[in-house]
């Protein structure tokens, strides 16, 4: 299921706040709405935190996670790291262009993932333009076909052109996604959220069934 | 140019995305919205006017432009269409792309004008639509037809222009200068006088203008006056009517002058007798005897006026029997004069008796034994002149040929009309001084446009028009074509003829 929110009247819900498989960090705001509306999406299935990064509520933009891990700036004397830019589900990650050896190894490292340099529709800022989870995701929606066959490729996961908060092309800043559930902005029309549902797999997803497979696949590995 | 340098470039399809509001599939765009959901979302005629009231002068057909001018503009012309768009505010909120009219009654005292624009709407999507405003004409008369309607007559400033000669050649010369520069345009009102014209304005600043004009073109003096008419002490306001008196100097083109010992000594020893070559702002006087030329502007005139010693009108008409080439040929102030002795006897006398005058002439490369030419009859004259007297042991030529003359040459062509004709000024005339004066304003009018045929100089400023009834027959030109100086056809402008009638006329015979 998708959910639409906002955050403090704004609708990019994706920058305040940080989805994953595994654990949920949400900015600490003015009211407690937001934090309750993922409280009671996701209480009983994964632990909801509230937190701010290096001091600001920004905190979807500033970290990369999966159920991994979770990568953070080195607090805000670190300029370097606040041009971290980058996206991953739990398998891949798409970075910055631009982002140096050592930090890709780190995000391999840490994240467990094959890390993939990429631009969407010309956007260097990948971590804005597109958000993926493990079952589907959505890009920009200048991406070209040829562009998107590539990133779907790299990804193993179909990939469709899309919009949120009523045609914004920011597709992270509006939408926060993990296996089973969505996040998005208030502005979100019905038809951006049906493409969001069903490139997600969000209708047929259960956080029971997912946990239930992940555990197995726990006790499997442990057996 | 990536693709030009033999670059590998990747193949870009543009996808489709679905349109956020209706789900449609279609092209990303900057709103990421359908062209029908981005209407229906956005007006961007909003705020912008779509009836707007207008004033019309229903008498002179203009429109006011606030504040205070009217523009004269036809329906569904070009100055009303940038009349209309002009008047409409906040357009500048948007971007104008297309202008039209869609037509209405023009009783209706509505126009319609169907206008297109573009505008940026959310982030970055550019919107185009069109939509119609509408004017609503009010009648409201124009100060200018106000004046008209309460006193057709009602004047404020007059410029009284006069030149004190026999002839009124100067006056024809100058209305054809007027109407070329449209100089008189402001007038009200135009009336012939006696030795001059005059032009009355409903504002000073215009007959100002006027008064300028002609000091450019003519040599002249001016001084006005005011005339008061009423005042409120209470606002200041004082209504005055001015008038201008503007005199042209007395002398013309092909005058002979004898110069008053002053001015000729201030022009180096000219003459004393000398012609006047040619009028402009200045005058320009020419020494026969020397080829000298001199000019003498307003100011320089007026300090020592004189008349001149014999107008063109006295010209007599002289035979040449014999011409001697003195000099080689001379240009002076624009035009060839060679030094020449010659022979010629006056016409009047020419068979009756053997008076021959030898004479020196700077016509001689115009001049062949057997021309006849135009001279001032020094040996004839009775002359009192004051000036003349002044210089004594002056020996006066017995005769100074000004032109050489087409006389013999023109009574062939006589009472055919010419190629060409000229505008006139819409002018009152008072008739009240009988037939004898017309028939002299005729005969007058006809040597203007002679001159005008014989001087290119002076058609230079002047707009001549094609005459429509004029058909050239071939046998005419055939015989005629000698050397009688005629307005080449290039030289012709086109009358812009506006009525239907004519329009549909020219198209039957194309």
């Amino acid at each position: 299921m998708a959910t639409r929110l906002m955050f403090e009247n704004s609708c990019e819900v994706g920058v305040f706040s940080k989805l994953t498989n595994a654990y949920c960090l949400v900015a600490i705001g003015g009211s407690e709405s937001f934090y309750s509306t993922f409280e009671a999406e996701l209480a009983d299935v994964i632990p909801v935190v509230k937190t701010s990064i290096a001091g600001t509520r920004i905190i979807g933009r500033l970290c990369a996670g999966n159920k991994n891990g979770l990568l953070l700036p080195h607090t805000t004397t670190d300029q370097e790291l606040q041009h971290l830019r980058n996206t991953c589900n739990d398998h891949v990650a798409l970075t910055h262009t631009d982002l140096d050896k050592e930090t890709e190894e780190l995000i391999a490292d840490v994240l467990g993932v094959e890390v993939f340099r990429q631009t969407i529709a010309g956007n260097i800022l990948v971590g804005s333009y597109c958000t993926f989870s493990n079952r589907g995701g959505l890009v920009h929606p200048h991406t070209s076909i040829e562009d998107l066959d590539e990133l779907s490729t790299l990804l193993q996961v179909p990939l469709v052109a899309g919009t949120v908060n009523r045609g914004s092309e920011v597709i992270a800043a509006g939408l926060t996604v993990n296996d089973w559930t969505a996040f998005c902005g208030s502005d979100t029309t019905a038809t951006e959220l049906s493409v969001i549902e069903s490139v997600f797999k969000l209708r047929e997803a259960q956080p029971s069934a997912i946990v239930d497979e992940m555990r197995k696949s726990l006790i499997d590995s442990y057996v | 140019m990536a693709q030009e340098s033999g670059m590998f470039v990747v193949p870009q399809t543009v996808g489709s995305v679905l349109c956020c509001k209706c789900g449609i599939p279609m092209a990303p765009n900057a709103a990421n919205m359908c062209i029908t959901c981005l209407r229906s979302e956005v007006d961007i005629t909003e705020g912008l006017q779509k009836h707007v009231i207008i004033s019309h002068c229903p008498e002179c057909d203009s429109y006011l432009q606030p504040p205070r001018t009217w523009i004269k503009a036809q329906l569904e012309s070009k100055e009303l269409l940038t009349f209309c768009v002009k008047r409409l505010k906040n357009l500048n909120r948007v971007r104008l792309v297309h202008a039209e009219f869609v037509w209405t009654e023009p009783h209706s005292k509505r126009i319609k004008v169907k206008l297109k624009v573009q505008k940026e709407v959310l982030n970055g999507a550019i919107l185009e639509q069109s939509y119609i405003v509408e004017y609503v004409q009010q009648d409201h008369m124009c100060e200018s037809c106000t004046r008209v309607q309460a006193n057709p007559d009602q004047w404020v400033a007059s410029v009284q222009l006069r030149q004190h000669v026999t002839h009124r050649r100067t006056f024809f010369y100058l209305e054809q200068l007027i109407l070329k520069h449209d100089a008189a345009a402001r007038a009200i009102k135009i009336k012939q006088m006696d030795q001059g014209i005059d032009f009355f304005f409903s504002n000073r600043s215009h007959a100002v203008k006027f008064v300028e004009f002609v000091g450019k073109v003519a040599p002249v003096r001016s001084r006005h006056d005011k005339q008061l008419v009423s005042h409120d002490p209470k606002s200041n306001n004082y209504n005055y009517k001015y008038t201008f008196s503007v005199e042209i100097i007395p002398i013309c083109r092909e005058d002979l002058i004898c110069l008053p010992p002053k001015v000729a000594v201030s022009l180096g020893n000219l003459g004393p007798l000398v012609i006047c070559a040619k009028v402009t702002n200045s005058i320009a006087l020419l020494d026969p005897f020397t080829l000298r030329l001199c000019f003498l502007d307003a100011d320089q005139y007026w300090r020592s006026s004189f008349k001149s010693l014999l107008t063109s009108r006295q010209l007599v008409e002289y035979i040449v029997l014999d011409v001697e080439v003195v000099s080689s040929e001379v240009t002076v102030g624009g035009s060839k004069y060679v030094l020449a002795d010659a022979q010629v006897a006056r016409v009047s006398d020419f068979g009756k008796n053997d008076t021959i005058f030898s004479i020196r002439t700077h016509l001689g490369h115009l001049l062949n034994p057997g021309d006849y030419a135009l001279g001032f009859d020094l040996y004839g004259a009775n002359n009192n002149d004051i000036e003349l007297d002044k210089y004594k042991g002056l020996v006066l030529p017995e005769a100074i040929l000004v032109k050489k003359s087409y006389e013999e040459k023109r009574q062939r062509k006589r009472g055919k009309p010419r190629a060409w004709k000229l505008k006139s000024l819409n002018m009152e005339v008072d008739d009240s001084k009988g037939r004898t004066d017309q028939e002299r304003t005729i005969n007058e009018y006809e040597e203007f446009l002679r001159d005008l045929e014989e001087n290119p100089e002076l058609r230079f400023n002047i707009s001549l028009y094609r005459n429509k009834d004029y058909q050239p027959s071939e046998m005419a030109s055939m015989t005629d074509g000698e050397d009688l100086p005629s307005v080449p056809l290039e030289e012709l402008l086109a009358d812009l003829d506006l009525s239907d009638e004519e329009e549909g006329d020219d198209s039957m015979r194309e």
